[in-house]
C-alpha cells in the first residue's frame, strides 16, 4: 500500500465514522435489534474480499481459506437481510395490529 | 473500463448502505431502507465477480450457494427469542471471514509486505480471531450450552492482560519483520485464545454489552480488511458496523451505569457481589388473582414492565391478550421497556412486536418514567433489577445509579414472579417489600392467561 492510498483510505474511514455516528445515533432503541442484524448483513460485504481470494487461485491454501470465508460471509449477508426484513415486518402501527 | 464498473458498483453500494441505515430511524421507513441496502449488496457482489484476478468460479459459486442456503434457513427458522444467539453466531462468521481473508493475504506474499499493509493485516487477523472465539462462547452461553454465570479464577485479569500484551508484542514485531511466518500463526492462535478468555468471566445479564462490543470488533475487522485490500466499500461498511456496535455498547453501559472496563473485568453477578445487598425489613404481600383482575379492569392507566423472565416464560402473547382485554374496557395500556430488558439491545421490543403489540405502545425509559405518577397499576413481569428502587435511593447498592423504571411511583404495583428468588445480580429488591406492591407468584404465561379470563368476567 502506498502512502497516497493509505491517506485516501484514512479519509474514507474518518468520514464513514463521522457519518456512521450521525446516522446510527438517530436509530431509536425500538429498532436496535434490527439495527444490529442490518449492520451485520452490511458488513458481510467482506464477501467481496473473500470472493477474490477464493477465485484468484494463488495457492490451494488460499483457495480453501477464501472458500470458507465466502461461505461465512454469504451466510451473514443472506441470513442478516432475511432476518432484518422478518423483524421489521413485525413492527406495526396501532391500526394495523387489531385485525388478527 | 472494467475497473470503473467495479468501483462504481462499490460506490453505489456504499451510498445505498448509508441510506439503508438512515431508513432505520423510523419503523415506517425501515423496510424500504433495507431493500435499498440489499440492492446495493447485490450490485457490489456482481461487480466483484468481474474482478480480473478471478480465474475460476467453481469455489466461489459453491461457497455462495452453501452460504445462501444456510443463511436462508437461519433467516426463516430462527425464533425471535433466539435472536441474541443468532447475532452472536453471525458476529463469529463475519469475524472469521475477515481473519481468513487476512491469513490468505499474508500467505500470498509474507516477505514483501510493507509496514502499512502489515499493520492493517495484523489488526484484521488479531481482531477477527478474538471476535470469532469470543462470539462463539457468547453464543454457547446464550444458547445454554455453557453455564451463563461468570467463570472466574484468581489472577484472571492479570493473566488476560499479560496474554493481550504478548499478542500485541508479537504484532508489533511482525510489523517490523513481516517475514516470520510461525510468529504470525502464534499471534492468531493467541488471539483466538484471548477471545475465549475475554468472554469467560462475563455473565448472562451483561450480554447486551458484550454483544454490542463484539459487533463493534467484527465491524472493525472488516474495515481493516478494507485497508489491506485497499477496498473503500469494505472500509465504509466495516466502519458503519463498528461504530454502530460501539454506540450500542455505550448506550447499554449507560443503561446499567457501568463502564465498559467494569463489564469486561468486573465479573458482575458472581458470588463476590451477590451478598452486597442490604437486608430487607418487613415482608412481601401476596395478593389474589381475582383482586388484581378487578383492580386492572377498573383502572384508567396500566403500564406493563416486561423483563427477560417474560421471554423465558414465552408469555409475550399472553400479555398482549391481557392488554387487548383491558383496552376493550377503555383502559389505557402502555409498555415500559428498559434498554437492557432483553439479552441484546432492543430485544424486548422485537419480542413484543412479534406478539402483535403495536410499536406506538412501546415506551422508552425516559418517556415512561414521568408517567408512573399517573399510572393506576404497574404490572412487572419477570423483571427485577431494572425496577429495583435501590439503584436510585441507596448509594451503597452495587447497582446504584443505574437508571430504573420507577414503577414504585405508581399508585399500585403488581409483580408477577416465578418464586421468591432474587434477580440476576442476586440483589434483594426493596420494591417487593413496599406497601404499594402486591406479589403474584407462578408461571407468568399461566398467570396472565388466567388474568385475561378474570378481567373479561369482571
Amino acid at each position: 500500500m502506498t502512502h497516497e492510498s493509505l491517506i485516501s483510505a484514512l479519509y474514507v474511514f474518518a468520514l464513514a465514522a463521522f457519518l456512521g455516528y450521525q446516522v446510527i445515533s438517530r436509530v431509536p432503541p425500538l429498532l436496535h435489534t434490527p439495527l444490529m442484524s442490518a449492520t451485520n448483513a452490511i458488513s458481510g460485504i467482506s464477501l467481496v474480499g473473500s470472493i477474490v481470494t477464493a477465485g484468484a487461485g494463488h495457492s490451494t491454501t488460499s483457495t480453501i481459506l477464501g472458500f470458507v470465508a465466502v461461505v461465512c460471509a454469504s451466510t451473514n449477508v443472506v441470513g442478516g437481510f432475511v432476518i432484518t426484513d422478518r423483524m421489521l415486518k413485525m413492527f406495526k402501527r396501532k391500526d394495523l395490529t387489531k385485525k388478527d | 473500463m472494467q475497473i470503473y464498473f467495479i468501483e462504481l458498483s462499490y460506490l453505489l453500494a456504499s451510498i445505498l448502505f448509508i441510506l439503508g441505515l438512515k431508513g432505520l430511524s423510523h419503523p415506517e421507513t425501515a423496510k424500504r431502507g433495507m431493500h435499498l441496502a440489499e440492492f446495493g449488496m447485490l450490485m457490489a457482489i456482481i461487480g466483484t465477480l468481474m474482478h480480473h484476478e478471478i480465474v475460476t468460479y467453481t469455489w466461489i459459486l459453491i461457497g455462495l450457494a452453501i452460504g445462501s442456503a444456510v443463511g436462508l434457513m437461519m433467516g426463516f427458522w430462527v425464533p425471535m427469542t433466539a435472536m441474541p444467539q443468532r447475532t452472536a453466531l453471525s458476529h463469529a462468521f463475519g469475524a472469521l471471514a475477515a481473519a481468513l481473508v487476512g491469513v490468505a493475504e499474508y500467505l500470498k506474499h509474507p516477505h514483501d509486505l510493507d509496514t502499512i499493509t502489515m499493520s492493517a493485516l495484523g489488526f484484521e487477523v488479531m481482531l477477527g480471531s478474538l471476535t470469532t472465539t469470543g462470539s462463539l462462547l457468547a453464543f454457547a452461553k446464550l444458547q445454554g450450552m455453557v453455564r451463563g454465570t461468570p467463570m472466574t479464577y484468581k489472577g484472571q485479569n492479570i493473566f488476560n492482560m499479560l496474554l493481550l500484551a504478548v499478542t500485541i508484542g508479537i504484532f508489533i514485531y511482525l510489523v517490523i519483520n513481516p517475514g516470520s511466518m510461525p510468529l504470525f500463526f502464534v499471534m492468531a492462535g493467541l488471539a483466538f485464545l484471548f477471545g475465549l478468555l475475554l468472554v469467560m468471566p462475563i455473565g448472562s445479564a451483561d450480554m447486551p454489552v458484550v454483544m454490542s462490543l463484539l459487533n463493534s470488533y467484527a465491524g472493525l475487522a472488516s474495515a481493516a480488511t478494507g485497508f489491506v485490500l485497499n477496498n473503500k466499500v469494505l472500509i465504509i461498511a466495516g466502519t458503519l458496523d463498528g461504530f454502530s456496535g460501539f454506540i450500542l455498547s455505550i448506550l447499554m453501559c449507560r443503561a446499567m451505569n457501568r463502564s465498559i472496563t467494569n463489564v469486561l473485568f468486573g465479573a458482575f453477578g458472581s458470588a463476590a457481589t451477590a451478598d452486597a445487598g442490604s437486608e430487607q425489613q418487613g415482608s412481601m404481600r401476596e395478593v389474589g388473582l381475582e383482586d388484581i383482575a378487578t383492580q386492572l379492569a377498573y383502572a384508567n392507566k396500566v403500564v406493563f414492565v416486561p423483563g427477560y423472565g417474560l421471554a423465558t416464560a414465552q408469555a409475550q402473547h399472553a400479555v398482549r391478550e391481557l392488554a387487548d382485554a383491558l383496552e376493550k374496557r377503555g383502559v389505557t395500556v402502555k409498555y415500559g421497556i428498559h434498554p437492557v430488558a432483553g439479552r441484546m439491545p432492543g430485544h424486548m421490543n422485537v419480542l413484543l412486536a412479534e406478539a402483535n403489540v403495536p410499536y406506538s405502545s412501546l415506551y422508552e425509559l425516559e418517556q415512561i418514567n414521568p408517567e408512573f405518577a399517573t399510572t393506576d397499576v404497574s404490572v412487572v413481569i419477570g423483571a427485577n433489577d431494572v425496577v429495583n428502587p435501590d439503584a436510585r435511593d441507596n448509594p451503597s447498592s452495587p447497582i446504584a445509579g443505574m437508571p430504573i423504571l420507577e414503577v414504585d411511583r405508581s399508585k399500585s404495583v403488581v409483580v408477577l414472579k416465578r418464586g421468591q428468588g432474587k434477580g440476576f445480580s442476586g440483589l434483594e429488591n426493596p420494591l417487593f417489600f413496599k406497601p404499594v406492591t402486591g406479589m403474584l407468584y407462578g408461571d407468568a404465561k399461566d398467570t396472565l392467561t388466567r388474568l385475561v379470563q378474570a378481567v373479561q368476567h369482571a
